[in-house]
């Protein structure tokens, strides 16, 4: 079987998750990833959602497009308050946030609130949600996105959801003492930080991609691992599971 | 830095909650007289999330008294906030997230009269305005927090930070909200006011606490006894509310929690009149759904039993 552009982004963002841990997600591909990687290595991943939902069991062809709806609460164990869920992740207990496409740059920061100038924009975009506060709040980040070079950005226009700030230990000079950005994963391979600079590093092409393609697809320069790897293509019981939850291809494209 | 003194003055709140009157008696009426409630000006935070327990007959009661100069603030902002755009209420709106979801694309809306500077749009993240209601809640105008450190959200509403006494170290001091009224829905109340919340309760009992007045929509009115029986489900006591109303599908066609499923294909059909005539799409829409129906029940009739019934059915399969 072969993959779309989505179900390699869920595929190997599931890949990236331990079990036996807490993921808190966003709706769309980071919830695909999270949904797999409980019914493969992980079932005893515990998850929760933004709009204060934990330990759901999704309904196959029922996933929610809201984190705010009664798909999103299937069979949950818990339904706390919006603010009450953040502090979940402020108290430290969330081992990863899991979040999706944005404008980003070469320190992982996000912007999802305007290209251009702030006060008047080229186009404003729908706002932060929950992205700044799963960034800031929870042990670790991963975002899922598709690789494009408007997303892919020196410097973002604007900082929404904080990576790494300025780079080198800046995120933890301007007060953010836990966290950062571990992943970015995207369907052209996956990125890691380098540990002094805190720049984006490639770690690992999928199956078919190349340097000089990453690169091109990029607006800045890309550091590449001296231990670059290769990842395992989607396997066919992957690709099964995803299809027999969205069976009507919603999410996975 | 668009926030405004007002919304975190603490003591003036205090006050304004001390003068009020906080009968038990019934606060039971129309739709009418509860949004009668509301003066030009106002800051209204509406309850909900997204196309979650909205207060949609409440805004819709509003919008028919032709409102201006209102601020709207909600968690996640859905089409309500476009309808205070381009129905000219409102001219600012706080929020952390503004659309209707992914399969909806961004909200030409919010581009339009954002892009052009005609509405001041205040983005806090999602714990940030939650916090914001919770710092009122509890009285105090401001609670330290960790996130949107570093960001540059800090600057957009004017955040400023403190030094723990304790520690030292730099927190975030997110500024109180206290809206003048709270807009709610919930699932059943009493006609004190005493309100029941089934599945996420949102941030509603924090909005609650925070408003000056407050008004609820319910879809069931139940005997003060069915609620005495369940005190523990109660998430807002009578004596927070100022006016209730009986209101059967008042979030409709967003979803309430095990009462209906929302209608994505509504929301698609509203989106097209956009994508086709803009801003015009939304007036045309107002036109037909909120000035033209003169009761509530006469919006719900646009849609027709059949729908509300199934709407009603998909509830109940997600829900048990």
């Amino acid at each position: 079987m072969s993959a779309t552009v989505n179900e390699l982004l869920a595929v190997m963002g599931a890949r990236e998750l331990r079990d036996d841990t807490t993921v808190f997600t966003g709706v769309g591909a980071p919830m695909m990833a999270s949904v797999l990687a409980q019914r493969t290595h992980a079932p005893r991943l515990t998850m929760m959602v933004e709009g204060g939902v934990i330990g759901p069991m999704w309904k196959p062809g029922e996933l929610p497009i809201s984190t705010n709806e009664m798909r999103a609460a299937y069979r949950a164990q818990m339904l706390p308050g919006i603010s009450d869920a953040f502090l979940l992740a402020q108290r430290g207990f969330f081992d990863v946030g899991f979040i999706g496409g944005a404008q980003i740059d070469r320190h992982g920061n996000l912007n999802t609130s305007a290209i251009g100038s702030y006060a008047r924009p080229k186009v404003r975009l729908p706002g932060s949600g929950g992205a700044n506060d799963i960034i800031s709040l929870c042990r670790e980040v991963m975002i899922l996105t598709v690789h494009e070079k408007r997303r892919f950005t020196e410097r973002v226009d604007f900082v929404t959801s904080p990576g790494y700030l300025d780079g080198g230990d800046s995120r933890r000079r301007r007060g953010l003492l836990f966290g950062g950005v571990s992943r970015v994963i995207t369907n052209l391979g996956i990125f890691g930080f380098e540990a002094e600079s805190r720049r984006m590093q490639l770690l690992a092409l999928h199956p078919g991609a190349t340097v000089e393609q990453v690169q091109e697809n990029t607006g800045f320069e890309v550091l590449v691992s001296p231990s670059l790897t290769t990842t395992t293509p989607p396997t066919d019981e992957e690709l099964g599971i995803l299809r027999m939850l969205d069976p009507r291809r919603q999410f996975i494209g | 830095m668009t926030i405004s003194p007002r919304e975190h003055d603490f003591h003036a709140a205090r006050r304004r909650l001390e003068a009020k009157p906080k009968s038990a008696r019934s606060k039971l009426g129309s739709l009418e007289d509860a949004v009668a409630r509301v003066e030009d000006g106002d800051h209204l935070a509406l309850g909900g999330c997204l196309y979650s327990r909205t207060p949609l007959a409440l805004v819709w009661a509003l919008l028919r008294r032709r409102p201006r100069g209102l601020t709207f603030s909600r968690n996640l902002m859905c089409y309500e906030g476009e309808w205070g755009m381009v129905s000219g209420a409102v001219d600012k709106v706080v929020t952390s997230w503004m659309g209707i979801g992914l399969p909806w694309g961004l909200s030409r809306i919010q581009r339009e009269f954002v892009e052009s500077g005609r509405v001041a749009f205040e983005e806090w993240s999602h714990l940030g305005l939650g916090l914001r209601y919770r710092a009122a809640a509890m009285g105090v105008p401001f609670l330290p927090s960790l996130t949107m450190l570093g960001s540059d959200l800090m600057d957009v509403g004017g955040s400023r930070t403190i030094q723990c006494p304790y520690t030292g170290q730099t927190l975030h001091a997110v500024p109180a909200l206290f809206p003048e009224v709270a807009l709610l829905h919930v699932q059943r109340a009493d006609r004190l006011g005493n309100c029941q919340i089934d599945g996420y309760p949102h941030m509603d009992a924090d909005i609650a606490r925070a408003a000056a007045t407050v008004l609820v929509t319910a879809e069931e009115i139940v005997p003060e006894d069915e609620i005495r029986a369940h005190p523990d489900r109660t998430v807002i006591p009578g004596f927070m509310v100022d006016a209730l109303a009986h209101v059967p599908y008042g979030s409709y066609p967003h979803e309430c929690y095990g009462a209906y499923d929302a209608e994505p294909d509504h929301f698609t059909a509203y989106v097209d009149g956009i994508l086709q005539r803009g801003a015009a799409g939304v007036a045309d829409y107002l036109e037909k759904y909120v000035y033209a129906p003169s009761r509530h029940s006469d919006y719900l009739a646009l849609f027709g039993d059949t729908r509300m019934t199934d709407a009603a059915a998909r509830a109940r399969m997600l829900t048990t």
